[in-house]
Parts: structure tokens; C-alpha cells; sequence
């Protein structure tokens, strides 16, 4: 009777039991709706991260990512090959890359590139740009004048497909080396700036331009599964000599995204407690409210002989069915809500310049956590029964006399 | 036999600056099975002494015994232990539940006592045929008219046997028919089942009704009789 009699109760107001109510469901539904968002913003930037060129782990020779210059190449990459066929796990992709600044120009523009010397086949399966062209056709292993390049190059330098693109950068000789390429083809990437900073041409036409000879810049290795990537990168630091080389993990080379992983957690658990903080305000004020407009009431049940905690566990019973409610309906919109934006995702192309900025990607796809949903819920539970307290705490210090006089 | 006890009973009011000295030194004792009104006009405090013989209110000085309980020797959880178990109250505005039934606002109290379901369930039933509510056991308190409210208030204060019953000024908000019929009902009960009641009043046909009717003035007992029957 006492769970009937907090039912009824919270309904002697649908107004206000309904406004609460309201309150509750969106302060869950955001709780988890922006989890989502935030989690999914977050792998994705990881995704993307790792897609752009990245990778899981990447084999450089000793100095490079101090100073990546053409002289740091690695002059022997077969002993590195050696070491990755028989290190790297089953289902694991490699691939070499030759990786150096450059300027790009043609009759009406230039700028500063990223020149990426690639094996096309070997490339498309570690890297998103087997699978960005979205004009023209991907770079094969006799491209030797071809070259694939963004978008929004395509769009700053006013120029299109077929047409020339001269590279110009430094060579082993420390000389100015260019070539002129030919736009084969144009990729698109999650992000502008991928598409404004990376121009690709054949490994090949890269090593000659640059007469490296078979130098290489880097290997990047992608695993069947991101958990291992410390256990492969350690075997690989043990299997090759230190004093050449440098094996990082892509935690070591995105270390904007590692920092914003490990302040995930921290920033949503903020997020929940401010939702909340706005959400309790008004559980407490609707329960006081609730308890003062029943003065006489318990002041009644106190003469029947109710003891006082008795009287705070119905004030609690009370909130417990609204939070229950609330949290139902808001876990379920927000559910729902996710499941539809699961598909397309949320489009944030509008504010594409300011989400680059922040390495966020166009579209974001939300991923719902168990663990997140668990934790609002808590939160919401927890606390608001907590908040419930105080006014619960009034109803019961209300003396009988006191009470019934009141009107 | 005495179920309550009342020796010397002083209390006073403090209303900002002025004391109002509600009772001045009031002794009563009543007996079991008792059926008596504490009459008098308003002010006289007849209201403070059910309060204090209801374990409501603490007096200044004085003792209270009901039913060999010494409230000066019990703390608030006891007595309102005592309340749920040996005192009923009525009063004058019903003070039902509104979100209860009939039914469930009698259930209500044997609920706290921890009576099982289907006892609660059979003993309301009877108590609400008894006090001539048979077939309205669903009906809201908004749904049922004053007479009817204070007859589910009485229900509710005898079901759980209690060795006292406090009405205050139970017919205060009644017609005088429903009133009476109320009074009728309340006698019966007293006979029927030995209920002690006490009723502060200040009116006639409750005292009339009452088989002891102790008059209170300025917080003094100014007469106590027992009429013939």
C-alpha cells in the first residue's frame, strides 16, 4: 500500500508530476544522447586518426619524428620488412610510405604539401585512400607521373583532373628536386584539411624525385585488433636495433586525441553532474512544494502514530516512482533517438571549419556505452533521492499539533 | 478500572508576547468503557487536554497515564508507538486521506501496526458495516459526505482496538441529524465493543449524549458529573 499510496500522491498534481517528470526525461535523454555523441565523436576521431595515415603502430628510423627530414630515412627497409613478417600477428597489414614536405603549385597557385610516396596495393589496406577517390582512378604501380590529391586542393588551386601539379622539395643532396604529376585522380576525406595537406604518387616516383633510392620514411602497421597494439609494438622495439630505429603506437603519434581519451571520462562525468545539479533544483523544489501543500497531512499521520522515518521513506517512495518514470522515458528516447542517428549520423558540415579545428569529423556516428548509460542512471537515481532527502526530512519534523493547526 | 490518568496538568501557550495559560492545574481520571464529553467554551482548553491525553502534546507539568503508560517516561518514538497502538484520534475536519479509499483509509493504521493483508482487509470491512458504511468501501473521501467521512474517521480510530478513543468536536462540521447519527453510532460502538471515548465539545447534544460530562473553564475543571442511566 505504501508504493500505491506514493503513486497516488505524486498524481494529486499531474501538472506538476508531469513538468518534474519532463524535467527528469530530458536531463536523461541528454545525459545519454550526448554520451553517445561525445563517445562517438571521440572514436571516430581515433578511426580517423588511425585511417589518415596514422595506423596502429609506425616503424620510423631514429630522429625522424624530431626532425622529419630526408635525411632520416631508413636506407636498409628490408632489414624493417624482416622484422614485420615475422613480428606483426596474423590478419595484420603493412605497408612503406616515403613521407616529406613539399610545395605544390601550378599556373595560379602553390603551397605547402605533404608529399606521400605510396605502394598503391599495399596502401589501400592500411589507409583510407584506397577507398577516397571519388573522381578519377586510384594511383597503380606504373603511375609513375600520377598523382592523387583532395578535394579542396582540387577547389584552392583552381584546378582539376588531368591537369599538372609540380612538387618541389629537398633530395638527399640536400638540392631543390621537382616533378611535374599529373592529377589522376581526387580523393575525399573525412576532413578538409586531410584533403588540403596530402598529395600521393607511386613510392617509386617518390624515391626517384627525391633519390632516395629504395629509402624509405616509414612503415605503418594496422593489427586485426587495437587492444594489441603494445604487446606488437614492444616485440618490434625488441626485435630492432635501437640505435636505428623507433617504433611508435598511434597513442605516440596522436597524442591530441590520446590527452582528449583520457579527459573523456572526467569531461562526461561533468556533464552528468551539471544535468543533474539543473534537475535536482527542480526535484527539490517540486517535493517541498508537494510536502508543504500536505502539512495537515502529516501532521494527520504523525497523530496515527507514524514514526518520522517512516514519513521520509513516503516522501522518498514518492520520488523514487517520478525518478523511475523520468529515467524509463529518458532512457528510452534517448535510445531511440540514438538508434535513429545511428544510420546517418549528425551532420555537423555547417560547422565543418570549427569542427575541424577540434580534429572532430563531419558526420558523427553516436555510440552508446552500457557503461554510460549505467552511470546517468546512477547518477539520476542516486542523487536525486539524495536531494529528495531534505524536503523528506521537513515533512517529518512537522509536529502533529503544529500540523493539524495548520491551514 | 482507570484507563487514563491525568494529575495536575499545567501548560501554557507562548504566543509572542503574551502567555496564555491553557491549563491550570487539571486532574482527571476516566475510566474503562468510559463515554465522556470535555465541554466548555472555546479557550477553555479542552482541545490542549485531548492533546495531552493523546500523547500529542506534552504538558508543562503534571503527569499523564494511559493505560499504565507514564508518557513523562517516554520518548517521541514510544509514544507515537503508543498512539498507533492505543489511542484513536477523530477530528473535527475528518482528516481523512483523500488519496485512499474508505477501505484503505481504515486498512491504513493496521497497515503501520504490521497486521497481515487479509486480517486488515476483513477487520475494516466489518468495522465500516458496523459504523453503517456497508458497499462504499471504494469511495474516495471527496466522494463521500461529511457524516459519511467522520463515520470512516471513527472506523479508523476503533478498528485497531484501541484502549482510548479522542474525538475532538466530532460534530463540529456535521448537521445535527448526521450529527446525532453519528453520536448514535459512536454509543454503540462504546457498547457494543467496550471502546473508552472522550470528545471535546462544545455542543449540546454531544453533552447530552455523553454519560460523563466534565465541564472546563480558563483551564480549570469547573464541574464533573456523571449523569444516571
Amino acid at each position: 500500500m505504501h508504493l500505491q499510496l506514493g503513486w497516488r500522491n505524486i498524481w494529486r498534481n499531474p501538472r506538476r508530476t508531469t513538468v518534474i517528470m519532463i524535467a527528469v526525461v530530458i536531463g536523461v535523454w541528454s545525459m545519454i544522447f550526448m554520451g553517445a555523441f561525445h563517445r562517438g565523436m571521440i572514436n571516430q576521431m581515433v578511426q580517423n586518426g588511425i585511417a589518415t595515415l596514422t595506423g596502429h603502430i609506425q616503424v620510423h628510423f631514429k630522429g625522424y619524428r624530431d626532425d622529419p627530414a630526408i635525411e632520416k630515412s631508413m636506407a636498409e627497409p628490408k632489414v624493417v620488412q624482416a622484422v614485420l613478417e615475422k613480428h606483426v600477428p596474423p590478419g595484420a597489414r603493412w605497408t612503406a610510405r616515403v613521407r616529406v614536405s613539399a610545395v605544390a603549385s601550378n599556373a595560379r597557385h602553390s603551397g605547402g604539401v605533404t608529399l606521400v610516396g605510396i605502394d598503391p596495393a599495399r596502401e589501400a589496406q592500411v589507409s583510407f585512400i584506397g577507398e577516397a577517390v571519388t573522381q578519377g582512378h586510384y594511383l597503380g604501380p606504373d603511375d609513375e607521373y600520377g598523382i592523387v590529391v583532395g578535394e579542396a586542393l582540387v577547389e584552392k588551386f583552381e584546378t582539376k583532373l588531368g591537369r599538372k601539379l609540380v612538387l618541389m622539395s629537398q633530395d638527399t643532396d640536400r638540392e631543390l628536386a621537382s616533378r611535374a604529376f599529373r592529377i589522376v585522380g581526387i580523393f575525399r576525406a573525412e576532413m578538409e584539411a586531410t584533403e588540403k595537406q596530402f598529395v600521393f604518387v607511386t613510392l617509386t616516383a617518390a624515391q626517384r624525385m627525391l633519390k632516395l633510392e629504395k629509402g624509405i620514411s616509414e612503415f605503418c602497421i594496422v593489427l586485426p585488433d587495437r587492444h594489441e597494439v603494445d604487446e606488437v609494438a614492444d616485440n618490434l622495439r625488441a626485435a630492432l636495433p635501437p640505435s636505428k630505429y623507433e617504433v611508435h603506437n598511434w597513442r605516440d603519434l596522436l597524442p591530441l586525441v590520446d590527452a582528449y581519451l583520457s579527459l573523456f571520462d572526467t569531461f562526461i562525468y561533468i556533464w552528468f553532474l551539471v544535468v543533474f545539479i539543473a534537475m535536482g533544483f527542480g526535484i527539490v523544489n517540486t517535493t517541498l512544494m508537494a510536502v508543504f501543500e500536505r502539512i495537515r497531512e502529516f501532521g494527520l499521520l504523525k497523530a496515527l502514530g507514524m514514526k518520522p522515518w517512516w514519513i521520509i521513506r513516503g516522501v522518498l517512495t514518492e520520488s523514487f516512482l517520478l525518478l523511475v518514470m523520468g529515467m524509463a522515458a529518458g532512457n528510452i528516447l534517448g535510445l531511440v533517438t540514438i538508434f535513429a542517428l545511428s544510420g546517418s549520423g549528425i551532420d555537423l558540415s555547417a560547422f565543418a571549419a570549427g569542427a575541424e579545428w577540434a580534429g572532430i569529423s563531419r558526420v558523427i556516428y553516436p555510440v552508446i556505452h552500457a557503461k554510460d548509460v549505467t552511470i546517468a542512471n546512477l547518477v539520476v537515481f542516486i542523487l536525486g533521492l539524495l536531494v529528495s532527502i531534505y524536503p523528506a526530512a521537513k515533512a517529518a519534523r512537522f509536529t502533529p499539533v503544529e500540523a493539524l493547526a495548520h491551514t | 478500572m482507570s484507563i487514563v490518568e491525568c494529575v495536575d496538568i499545567k501548560k501554557t501557550y507562548d504566543q509572542g508576547k503574551v502567555e496564555v495559560e491553557a491549563l491550570r492545574g487539571v486532574s482527571l481520571s476516566i475510566d474503562t468503557g468510559g463515554f465522556m464529553a470535555l465541554a466548555g467554551p472555546s479557550g477553555s482548553g479542552k482541545t490542549t487536554m485531548l492533546n495531552i491525553m493523546g500523547g500529542l502534546d506534552s504538558p508543562d507539568s503534571g503527569s499523564v497515564v494511559v493505560d499504565e503508560h507514564h508518557y513523562d517516561q517516554m520518548n517521541q518514538s514510544e509514544l507515537a508507538s503508543l498512539r498507533l497502538h492505543k489511542v484513536g484520534f477523530v477530528f473535527q475536519a475528518y482528516n481523512l486521506i483523500p488519496v485512499l479509499s474508505a477501505l484503505e483509509n481504515v486498512e491504513f493504521v493496521m497497515l503501520l501496526q504490521g497486521v497481515p493483508q487479509a486480517e486488515r482487509r476483513e477487520r475494516a470491512e466489518t468495522i465500516l458495516n458496523d459504523v453503517g458504511l456497508k458497499g462504499m468501501y471504494d469511495r474516495r473521501p471527496a466522494e463521500l459526505s461529511g457524516g459519511q467521512q467522520q463515520r470512516v474517521a471513527v472506523a479508523r480510530a476503533i478498528v485497531s482496538n484501541p484502549a482510548i478513543v479522542l474525538a475532538d468536536e466530532p460534530t463540529a462540521n456535521l448537521d445535527s441529524k448526521t450529527g446525532q447519527g453519528l453520536l448514535e453510532m459512536m454509543r454503540e460502538m462504546n457498547e457494543k465493543r467496550s471502546v473508552t471515548f472522550v470528545f471535546s465539545t462544545h455542543d449540546q447534544m454531544v453533552m447530552d449524549y455523553a454519560r460523563r460530562l466534565v465541564q472546563l473553564r480558563d483551564g480549570l475543571i469547573v464541574d464533573d458529573r456523571v449523569k444516571e442511566t
